[in-house]
């Protein structure tokens, strides 16, 4: 799963996918703004089949994760 | 005394090369860059070919970022003023901005974003679509863009009368310089409306030729010809009052010394079929530059390759020139780009400056079957070496707008 959020996130953001770990933070390391954010997570729900609602809490890709994982459970 | 402009620098990003040299080139001669269209699945579609940009990086200009954040048509008009800016040899530190303005067009805008996001509103809902919907597929965005790329922070405009769009936006930039608003501006035009909704809607207005042949299916004044084709790309030129070109030393390739500007006030996509519209707006840009009919060595016609177009273009030009229309060269580049909308006019403006740089007017290609309504020399299937002096540029757009620009080759002050 990691892999793929990962991938995702390079896209939008304009990075290569190695920059990112599960500790890089999505605002200051990627300098992500809110329309980023707002593609990664649509991308991510369509990808995973899940609704993220919780956006304002995301700093880490590592967040982004755990959100991910949670949201599959239900 | 009124001010004069010139051109000091050109880009180009079209069908037929992603640059000016490459482009010249092949208009030169003859070379067709239609071709079937590789954008989208074309499965069902009555036309599946056009003119699309091939081999184009946008990586080359602006960020992979930015690449995700701007529609195509407005990727190939940063392309095509960077190209240009560079070519004039402007430098930044010696502008001043708040005199340096921007005036580019776009006859459709972002279709392609449009398209996409109207697709994600139906089939996933409306929070699905994206917040850039709106800043991607306006189409001042072109303008926007270039404007803060060079941060030119005088006049920016997006001027747009459908296929003339080109024309009017260098005319309307001209302007601007002649009468002293701004010193240096950047002026053309900029589509991309090959997508799945921009064929679809112009094959049913039976305005696209349904040739198979991606070779052969523009064949401006042919009497076979059957509608245009489309195309993709943008053409941007640097205009420059000419006393601030020369004292910055900068290479001038073409002065502008007229513009006309008429509407048919007739029909929303016919022209009227005794081209008085389109002649009006040819004699004034005569009259403006003051000279003759007999004074214009070349005009590069509109031609889309439509029945009606080029007929009434042929009528427009006869009307404009009198006696003078049977001996001036015409050529349509459209037979090798296709028609690029919004960016006709600003890459065709680019034709009609080498054509006067090289003293040489390009050909239209698949010209075969004379038509007795269209009885003009339209240079057919091979250019020809000859002196060009003046040269015109004729653009027509849907709603009736006529637009033309003459061209004077740079001979010193």
């Amino acid at each position: 799963m990691f892999e793929r959020i990962r991938e995702i996130i390079a896209e939008q953001t304009g990075k290569d996918v190695e920059e990112i770990t599960m500790e890089t933070n999505v605002k200051t390391d990627l300098e992500a703004d809110s329309l980023d954010l707002f593609q990664i997570i649509n991308d991510i729900e369509d990808e995973f089949d899940v609704k993220i609602e919780n956006v304002e809490g995301i700093e880490t890709v590592g967040d982004v994760v755990k959100i991910v994982e949670e949201g599959k459970k239900d | 005394m009124r001010r004069r402009c010139v051109i000091t620098g050109m880009g180009a990003v079209t069908p037929c090369g992603n640059d000016v040299d490459e482009f010249w080139n092949n208009i030169k001669n003859g070379v067709s860059g239609i071709d079937y269209i590789t954008k989208f699945d074309t499965e069902g579609f009555k036309v599946k070919i056009g003119g699309e940009v091939k081999n184009f990086n946008p990586e080359q200009y602006i960020s992979k970022k930015d690449v995700k954040r701007n529609d195509l048509y407005s990727i190939y008009a940063i392309a095509a003023a960077k190209q240009a800016y560079d070519m004039s040899g402007l430098k930044d530190e010696e502008i001043d901005h708040d005199r340096f303005g921007v005036i580019v067009g776009s006859g459709i805008g972002g279709l392609m974003t449009i398209n996409e996001q109207i697709v994600k509103l139906v089939e996933k809902g409306p929070s699905k679509v994206s917040p850039l919907f709106i800043p991607m597929s306006i189409s001042n965005m072109a303008a926007g863009n270039i404007s803060i790329m060079f941060k030119a922070q005088g006049i920016s405009e997006n001027v747009v009368s459908a296929c003339a769009t080109g024309t009017s936006s260098i005319g309307e930039a001209y302007l601007k310089i002649v009468d002293g608003y701004q010193d240096i501006m950047i002026a053309g035009g900029s589509e991309a409306s090959i997508t799945p909704i921009g064929v679809a809607g112009f094959a049913n207005l039976t305005a696209l030729s349904t040739n198979p042949d991606p070779k052969k299916a523009s064949r401006p004044f042919d009497k076979n010809r059957d509608g245009f084709v489309m195309g993709d790309g943008a053409g941007m030129l640097v205009l420059e009052e000419l006393e601030h070109a020369i004292k910055r030393g900068a290479k001038i390739y073409a002065e502008i010394v007229g513009y006309g500007s008429s509407s048919d006030a007739y029909h929303i996509t016919a022209p009227c079929p005794d081209g008085s519209g389109g002649a009006k707006a040819m004699r004034y840009a005569i009259e403006e530059a003051g000279i003759k009919p007999e004074d214009i060595d070349y005009i590069n016609a509109h031609g889309t390759s439509t029945p009606a177009n080029d007929g009434a273009e042929t009528a427009s030009i006869k009307l404009a020139l009198g006696e003078h229309a049977k001996k001036v060269a015409i050529s349509s580049s459209k037979s090798m780009t296709g028609h690029l909308l919004g960016a006709a006019g600003a890459i065709e403006a680019i034709v009609c400056v080498k054509a006067i740089e090289d003293d040489f007017a390009p050909p239209t290609i698949n010209y075969e079957t004379p038509d007795e309504e269209c009885d003009l020399d339209y240079v057919p299937n091979v250019g020809r070496s000859m002196r060009i002096r003046y040269a015109l540029s004729d653009n027509l757009g849907f709603g009736g707008h006529n637009a033309v620009l003459c061209f004077k080759k740079w001979e010193g002050r």
